[in-house]
């Protein structure tokens, strides 16, 4: 990978209370390029993103964005880098009191002094990019969930951010959805000069749209490589996950003592 | 299987499980204290924008209004029932103008202005933060480096913060007047008698102003309880509901208990 990173996470740590959720976890997202963080559920991928957006911290290690270091970020300094991120949540996470251009001028009547004609303009450039300036007057529950999450999309870009974080952005839609989405996060990336992180399980549509892909077990990486690298894999957790099959180093069953000692009564009873 | 292994006895259980619910209660305690703080210390924020504290008031504040205004009229038509039955016995029915206000103004408006306010708006601010947190827009304006506690905690707080004097105020005056409908104009107590006898009596500094501190630390207790209990709720369904419901008992019995202990302390001045 080129060595101008815009995030680099160092040999992370981290645990919510004591289960521990990433063990030394390290890499670099180079600036520029589309990143896929890929992993089954609950092996801390969105908690990835949240360390990198500074909500939680590490007891371990270090994420450094731009070159700073986040956890060492005092309040009001993270609150500037943040400026500088946008991030898409998996379900949207729009402000339901107020409508589509609300939510989409709500980042820009915050933190600048900008002329209400000014953000008009803005806003109805960012939702056309998204493709649904026409649905600016509507609120977010008169939207479908492709729809809601394109509105999000275009909030996360309100500022012209330099790295654009998505939490699942393919999660729950059709497959025209899901294309156009994952044909927006690759033009969005490109024409806003940004770099863009995506957790995803979606292999199949984020084969065809990222740079690099990261595949995570157990709070670690176990592999990465370009689409193409992924494609001619041979590391089983990898072929497991571009072929999904039900069974492999991602275990089908949720730990739990032979099912035999637990029909004969000798494993602990529920 | 051995005694060693039976793990404590029911005495120990007991004395864990009460210590458990003491520290869990502590450690809520310290966290609505350190609450409260980043509350204060993110106002100033929010009065820089006095827009947001408006709408608030307008919602937490002017649409109670309703609710608040009929009750005290049925109150104050109570008042004037029952306190003429009782005043009439002893031949002070024109004392029925000092009875409605004092009961009023000292006691009644500020209690159940801050009950009927807890269940109304206290109840709908807890709903409001509590699904915002669910569906991860509390996170999702953190992220966009926009503070949550200043933007939507703080400008709920001094919302009913400022409302809820002015409730009682008006839940007081429009049970004085149900005083008056029932006591003058249907059962016939002298109108003369009846607000002159109330201005004589109703001593600005120690009735009037002691209402207003009550209502006052009433706002400040449920506002807290209610905008604390939203954004602690667990990001569920069932969390949220059960913050809506911990909103409500809890204001109730803060009201009643700080009603007490305020009472107390203004008898000791007025003595």
């Amino acid at each position: 990978m080129p060595a101008d990173n815009l995030v680099e996470i160092k040999d992370l740590d981290f645990a919510y209370d004591d289960r521990p959720i990433l063990n030394g976890i390290s890499m670099q997202i180079p600036r520029g390029k589309v990143v896929a963080i890929m992993g089954g559920s609950g092996c801390g991928k969105t908690t990835l993103l949240r360390l990198i957006g500074g909500q939680l911290k590490p007891s371990r290690g270090d994420v450094l964005v731009d070159g700073r270091s986040v956890p060492r970020l005092k309040d009001d300094e993270l609150y500037a880098l943040r400026r500088r991120m946008g991030m898409l949540f998996q379900f949207g996470a729009l402000f339901t009191d107020i409508s589509v251009f609300d939510n989409v001028a709500y980042q820009m009547r915050e933190h600048t002094d900008l002329p209400e004609e000014l953000i008009r303009d803005m806003v109805l450039m960012k939702l056309n990019a998204v493709g649904l300036r026409g649905a600016h007057q509507l609120m977010p529950a008169e939207l479908s969930g492709g729809m809601a999450r394109r509105v999000a999309l275009a909030r996360a870009i309100a500022l012209d951010p330099m790295l654009i974080m998505y939490d699942e952005p393919f999660a729950g839609l059709d497959p025209i959805s899901l294309g156009v989405i994952g044909q927006l996060i690759r033009k969005l990336n490109d024409a806003l000069g940004a770099t863009t992180i995506m957790v995803t399980h979606d292999i199949q549509e984020s084969l065809l749209i990222v740079d690099y892909i990261y595949f995570m077990s157990d709070g670690k990486v176990v592999a990465l490589g370009t689409p193409d690298e992924i494609r001619a894999s041979r590391h089983p957790f990898v072929h497991q996950f571009v072929f999904a099959e039900a069974d492999g180093p991602v275990p089908f069953h949720y730990p739990a003592p032979p099912l035999a000692h637990e029909l004969l009564g000798k494993g602990a009873r529920p | 299987m051995s005694k060693r292994e039976s793990g404590p006895g029911p005495l120990l259980s007991t004395i864990a499980s009460i210590g458990h619910h003491v520290t869990d209660a502590l450690q809520r305690l310290g966290f609505a204290s350190r609450f409260f703080v980043m509350l204060l210390l993110c106002s100033g924020q929010s009065f820089r924008r006095p827009n947001l504290t408006i709408r608030e008031i307008y919602y937490s504040g002017f649409q109670s209004l309703l609710i608040i205004m009929v009750s005290g009229l049925f109150i104050g038509m109570v008042l004037g029932m029952q306190g003429y039955e009782t005043l009439q016995r002893y031949g002070s029915a024109d004392a029925l103008g000092i009875l409605v206000a004092l009961s009023l103004v000292r006691e009644l408006g500020p209690v159940v202005a801050a009950l009927l306010f807890a269940s109304r708006a206290g109840s709908s601010i807890t709903a409001e933060i509590g699904l915002m947190k669910a569906t991860e827009q509390l996170t999702a304006m953190d992220m966009m480096a926009v503070n949550p506690i200043a933007r939507v905690v703080a400008p709920r707080f001094w919302g009913g913060v400022i409302s809820m004097p002015l409730l009682a105020a008006l839940f007081s005056a429009t049970g004085v007047f149900g005083g008056y409908l029932i006591g003058v104009v249907f059962i016939g107590v002298d109108d003369g008698a009846f607000w002159s006898q109330m201005q004589a009596s109703v001593d600005f500094r120690y009735d009037i102003w002691s209402g207003i501190v009550k209502s006052f630390v009433f706002g400040v207790a449920v506002s807290l309880i209610a905008v604390f209990e939203g954004y602690d709720a667990l990001p569920t369904a069932e969390g949220v509901s059960s913050s809506i419901k911990s909103t409500v008992v809890k204001s109730a019995l803060a009201i009643l208990a700080l009603d007490f202990v305020l009472t107390s302390f203004m008898f000791r001045e007025a003595g």
